[in-house]
Formats: structure tokens, C-alpha cells, sequence
């Protein structure tokens, strides 16, 4: 019965295999020069903002821009399934999605409007 | 191999099957008070991208409240409706709308306390939820007087959830609306003014833990789901005398599910997150969640009991004994140590939670569920609200340089300085108490006479739980009367109008309810048919 299921099975330990390999090899085979830069943050080149206690901090427009993104992602996510389907759908669909958007765009609108796109 | 290269075949099919898609029929005219709210919600939102900043704050209050008002005109005016609508996913039956009635009214009230200005000059919000607690930006802050508005549709948004958590026939449908009323929720409880960083605490707290609670509600759905091959609570309880699968899905799911809602509830044992979530969140939020919220997950518990497991009973009666008796006793004995006020009323909502979870236990002499639990819970929950509503209200006029003065030594001899003030606090610790002329007497009455035939022992238990949760009561009673007012004590702030009718209007009803609750307790024998 879990006959069919055999090749995912194996899958998971070629996939498992090829990390622990990776993994070990990289430590085993590399060359380790010590360069205090490398233990720094790192985002996008950006200094973090020196924190007088606790780890430094980034600039909340990073996590606003991350933010921002799931929402859309996340329209678009329901669009194709959509695009898939809409014949069977039909009008009642049609009207729905466009509600969906609709929702969307409020928060879009809110967003712009209140400056969660501006950069600087 | 076949199972395999099966699976894209059916995708194909299901773009081309054109039987496969039904239009779901749904009944607009049922569901227009949810859909009045969340359109609000929405536009709330267009308010705070469009408007100068200026208007906005009166812009949102009055499309708030009348947003309100605009949907309980209209469950009024669709009473009687009993339908099943929208593939069965949400029931709009008597239950449904006099919990949403009651949430609409017990939400504009907390929208009044939520809007009110007069206490402190920018409201009890923060202007900017975002500013680091103890910098110089927070200090320029705390002495302006901007005011926060997106607390508005926020509000909007939790009561739009909690109007179809109820009523949500579908376990789906509920886990969309327990996170749409929680996720506002999670976010309006850090948003204190004074006080920032209990409040943030606070607002971690409810959402790691509600977070916890969803997961523990969706586990418990797909294990229903696997037992019953469907979401919807009619199928539900058909299934549990027709399914082939084990039982043990059965419990699982079922225990996962209440888990889930208990935790909303706050009884214990899932109560942890209560007094630190009413004490660290702003009053007004507070009296909103205290209130709003507990009705919400009252009547999805209902629900969930009466229409999904109504069969099983046997099974899980039980289990609502040990919680009720724990609710009760964790809520009278843990609230005898508190010093704080606002944690004193966070444990008495536990003992309450318990003594309104005692009403499902109700049997009639056939051993099925009694329908006077349903009614007599219904009657607790909204005499309970309004009493909250105006206890927490209350809470927020005694106040010295630090904002509210929550510490019950800082209330000695409060009666000196306010007669008034110390008179109705008294009053409304009355009702929760459970004295007679009060609505607490009734509601206690009514849900200890439904549950007294079949479960006798734990009234019993709960009439000594009240007797202990009297004691904490009647310190405030005698710490605001018979101590010496402290030199430096706080004083009671004159609110302006929008407090003073929420605290009005819930000490009237704490009193009508009291002395002539006929009317809502028909009201309620009337409201208490579900459908499902």
C-alpha cells in the first residue's frame, strides 16, 4: 500500500545525504582565515545602529519592505488558483476576486498614503 | 507508481469538470450586521490614508459608533431570522443574533471609553505604538497630546470576527474568526499610553500564548476533519453515530478544539495570560476584551457543545466539570492575594467564566442538553458584559501623576474623596459578588438553577467559590470606605460625556437587570435555539 510512496522516501534520504555531506565536507576540505567582519551583521551593507545594550539594530524599513511583500505575495498566492479555476467559477467568482483585490488595495492605499513606501 | 501519475490527471480534470462548482446561495440579508462592520473596518482604513490628520479622530469615532449602531438596528431588525447559509458555513439562528446584539452594544460602549479625551488629554492609546520606551522621541510623546486613531478599525475588525465567531457553523469559518477578532486584539493590548512596557509584555504574552491556542484549535480541526470527512459541526455530530474511524480521532479533536476556545475564554486552566493581559493593556481595551471578547468565545463554546457534540455529552461533561471547578477555584482563591485592581477583576472574570461554563452541564430528565442552559448562560453573558464594561470604565478615573492608580492601597479611602465614585464601584463589586437586586444575582441564579438537577455537587462548589470571591470584593469595599485616605493619594477625573454614558448606561442595566430582568430573561428563553 505505501508501495507508491518508496521514491519520496528516497528523496528525502538523497536530499538529507547531499546537506550532511555538504555540511561536513565544507569543514573538513576549507580553508578557516579569521576576518572579524565575518562575525558581523550583514544587511545589505548597512551599518546597524549601535545599541548601548543587546544586539544592534537595523532599520525598520527592512522588516516593513518584508512585510509589505507577504501581503502581496499573498494576493497573488490566491490569484492563480483563481486564474486556474475561473471558467468553473464563473461570474460569482469573478465578483469575489475583485472583492479580494478590492481589500487589497485598501491596504495598499493605507500603506502609500502613509509613507510605508518611501525609502527614506 | 500508479497512485503517483494519478494525482496530476485530477488537477487537469478539476479546470474542465464544469459540475464541479456549485454558487454557493448565500443569504446577504443574514449576514449584513458582519458585513456592515467590516465594510467600516475598511473604510476606518481609507480614513487613516486620506484624511489630514486633524479630522481623523472624529471621523473615526463617529463612523465607528455609527457603524454600531447602523448593524444593531439591523440584527433587531432581522430577529426571528433562522438560516443556514453560505454552504452551511455560518448560522444566523437566535443565538447567534443576541450574542452579536450584545457584542455591538458592549463594543460602542468600549468604543465610548476608548475615545474618551477627557481623562487624559491624547486618550488612553499611545500616538506611536513603535517609539523606544524611555527615548527622548517617547518623552516628547507621553506630553503631547496627539492621539492614536487606527485604534478604531481595529476595533472594528476584533468585533467583526467576534460577530461571526459565534455563529460560525463551520470549524473553518471559526478558526478565520477567532484570528480575525485576535490579531486586533494582540495589537491593541500593547498600545498603553502610561506604562508602555507592561503593555508590550502584555501583548507578547496574549499573542505567544494565542498563537499557541490557534494551533491547539487547528490540530484539533483536522483530527475532527479526518473523523468526520468534513469541517461543518451538523456533519460533525451526524458522524459520531455513523463514522468508521476510531474514536480516539474523535476525543483528540474534540479535546484539541475546546482547548483552543477555553483558552479565549480564560478558564482555567488555560487562564494564565488573563491578569497579565487586562492588567498591562489599556483600561479601555481591557473593559473591550473582558467583555467582547469573553461573550465571542462564550458563544462559540456553546456552540461548539450544543450543536457539534451534543450526542457525546457523556464524554465530555467531564471534562467541563474539572474546568469549571478549577476556573472557579483558581479565580476566588489566587484573587484573594492580589493587590491590583485591575488583576482583582482579571481573576473575578475567571471564577465567572467557570460559574457561565457551569449552565452547559444542564440536562432534562431524558439526560439530553437542557435548553435553559443555553438561555441562563446567555442571560449571564450579557448582564456580566455590562457590568465589566462599566467596573473597567471606572477603573480608569482614579488617577494621580502616574496615569491610573491601580494599586488597592492607593484606593484607601477613595469614598472620602468621591462619595459617588465609591458608591457605584461598590455597586458594580456587588453585582459581581452576586447580591441580590443586582444583575449578577439574577445571572448567577438563573445558570446555578439550570445546572442545579443535573450537577448539584458543583453548585455547591460554586456557591462557597463566590462566597470566597465575596472576601476580595467586599476589601475593595471596605479599603475605599473604612481606611484613611493616603496624603498623596490619587484623585477621581471628572470624565467627559463619552465615559460617563458607557458607565452609565452599564451601572443602569447592572441595576435593571437586578430588579426587573423579565424582559432580557425572555429575551433570552426566546434567543436560546441554535441551528446547525
Amino acid at each position: 500500500m505505501l508501495a507508491p510512496y518508496l521514491p519520496i522516501v528516497i528523496l528525502f534520504a538523497l536530499a538529507l545525504g547531499f546537506a550532511v555531506f555538504s555540511a561536513v565536507i565544507a569543514t573538513v576540505t576549507g580553508p578557516k582565515r579569521y576576518n572579524k567582519a565575518k562575525l558581523d551583521f550583514y544587511e545589505c551593507g548597512i551599518e546597524p545602529t549601535p545599541m548601548s545594550s543587546g544586539p544592534n539594530r537595523f532599520p525598520i524599513k527592512y522588516f516593513l519592505t518584508a512585510m509589505l511583500f507577504i501581503v502581496f505575495d499573498i494576493e497573488i498566492i490566491f490569484l492563480y488558483p483563481y486564474a486556474v479555476a475561473n471558467r468553473v467559477l464563473g461570474i460569482f467568482g469573478l465578483v469575489e476576486i475583485f472583492f479580494f483585490i478590492g481589500t487589497v488595495f485598501i491596504a495598499y492605499a493605507y500603506v502609500w498614503r502613509r509613507g510605508g513606501l518611501d525609502w527614506d | 507508481m500508479s497512485a503517483l501519475t494519478a494525482v496530476p490527471a485530477n488537477i487537469l480534470a478539476a479546470g474542465t469538470n464544469n459540475g464541479a462548482f456549485v454558487t454557493p446561495s448565500i443569504s446577504y440579508a443574514a449576514i449584513a450586521p458582519i458585513l456592515i462592520v467590516l465594510a467600516a473596518a475598511c473604510v476606518g482604513v481609507l480614513f487613516e490614508a486620506v484624511l489630514p490628520r486633524g479630522q481623523r479622530f472624529y471621523a473615526q469615532v463617529a463612523l465607528t459608533l455609527a457603524a454600531l449602531l447602523a448593524a444593531f438596528i439591523d440584527v433587531i431588525a432581522i430577529r426571528g431570522h433562522s438560516v443556514v447559509t453560505a454552504s452551511r458555513a455560518i448560522a444566523i439562528d437566535g443565538t447567534s443574533l443576541f450574542l452579536q446584539g450584545t457584542i455591538l452594544v458592549l463594543g460602542a460602549l468600549a468604543v465610548l471609553l476608548l475615545a474618551e479625551r477627557g481623562v487624559e488629554p491624547g486618550s488612553a492609546i499611545v500616538a506611536q505604538a513603535a517609539v523606544v520606551v524611555g527615548s527622548p522621541a517617547d518623552r516628547r510623546l507621553a506630553s503631547s497630546d496627539r492621539v492614536q486613531t487606527e485604534i478604531f478599525p481595529l476595533a472594528l475588525f476584533a468585533v467583526g470576527g467576534m460577530l461571526i465567531f459565534p455563529a460560525a457553523n463551520n470549524l473553518l469559518l471559526m478558526f478565520v474568526a477567532l484570528e480575525v477578532l485576535s490579531l486586533p486584539l494582540y495589537l491593541m493590548a500593547g498600545l498603553s499610553r502610561r506604562r508602555r512596557l507592561l503593555s508590550q509584555e502584555a501583548a507578547i504574552k496574549y499573542f505567544l500564548l494565542g498563537a499557541f491556542a490557534s494551533a491547539f484549535f487547528l490540530y484539533g480541526v483536522a483530527l475532527l476533519y479526518g473523523y468526520a470527512d468534513s469541517a461543518n459541526l451538523s456533519d460533525i455530530l451526524r458522524a459520531q453515530n455513523t463514522s468508521t474511524q476510531s474514536d480516539t480521532l474523535l476525543y483528540l479533536g474534540f479535546g484539541l478544539l475546546i482547548v483552543g476556545l477555553l483558552f479565549k475564554a480564560g478558564i482555567a486552566p488555560f487562564h494564565s495570560w488573563t491578569p497579565d493581559v487586562y492588567q498591562g493593556s489599556p483600561t479601555p481595551v481591557t473593559a473591550f476584551m473582558a467583555s467582547c471578547t469573553k461573550i465571542a468565545a462564550f458563544g462559540a463554546i456553546l456552540r461548539v457543545l450544543y450543536v457539534g457534540f451534543s450526542v457525546s455529552s457523556w464524554n465530555w461533561r467531564p471534562i467541563i466539570w474539572t474546568v469549571a471547578i478549577a476556573s472557579i477555584a483558581v479565580g476566588a482563591v489566587v484573587g484573594l492575594t492580589q493587590t491590583d485592581v485591575k488583576r482583582i477583576l482579571a481573576y473575578s472574570s475567571i471564577a465567572h467564566a467557570g460559574f457561565i461554563l457551569m449552565a452547559v452541564l444542564a440536562q432534562n430528565a431524558q439526560g439530553q442538553m437542557d435548553v435553559s442552559g443555553l438561555s441562563s448562560s446567555l442571560f449571564y453573558l450579557a448582564a456580566y458584559g455590562l457590568t465589566t464594561i462599566a467596573a473597567f470604565g471606572m477603573v480608569t478615573l482614579v488617577r494621580d501623576g502616574n496615569g491610573e492608580a491601580t494599586h488597592l492601597s492607593q484606593w484607601s479611602g477613595l469614598a472620602r474623596r468621591s462619595p459617588l465614585f465609591a458608591v457605584t464601584f461598590t455597586f458594580l463589586l456587588l453585582a459581581f459578588a452576586g447580591i441580590p437586586l443586582t444583575s449578577g444575582f439574577t445571572g448567577k441564579f438563573v445558570v446555578f438553577r439550570a445546572a442545579y438537577h443535573s450537577a448539584a455537587p458543583l453548585v455547591v462548589i460554586a456557591l462557597i467559590g463566590s462566597a470566597i470571591a465575596a472576601f476580595f470584593y467586599l476589601r475593595i469595599v471596605v479599603m475605599m470606605f473604612f481606611a484613611e485616605p493616603a496624603e498623596d493619594g490619587p484623585s477621581v477625573v471628572i470624565p467627559s460625556a463619552l465615559s460617563s454614558i458607557a458607565i452609565t448606561v452599564g451601572t443602569g442595566a447592572t441595576l435593571v437587570l437586578g430588579v426587573f430582568p423579565q424582559p432580557l430573561l425572555d429575551l433570552a428563553d426566546h434567543a436560546a435555539k441554535l441551528r446547525g
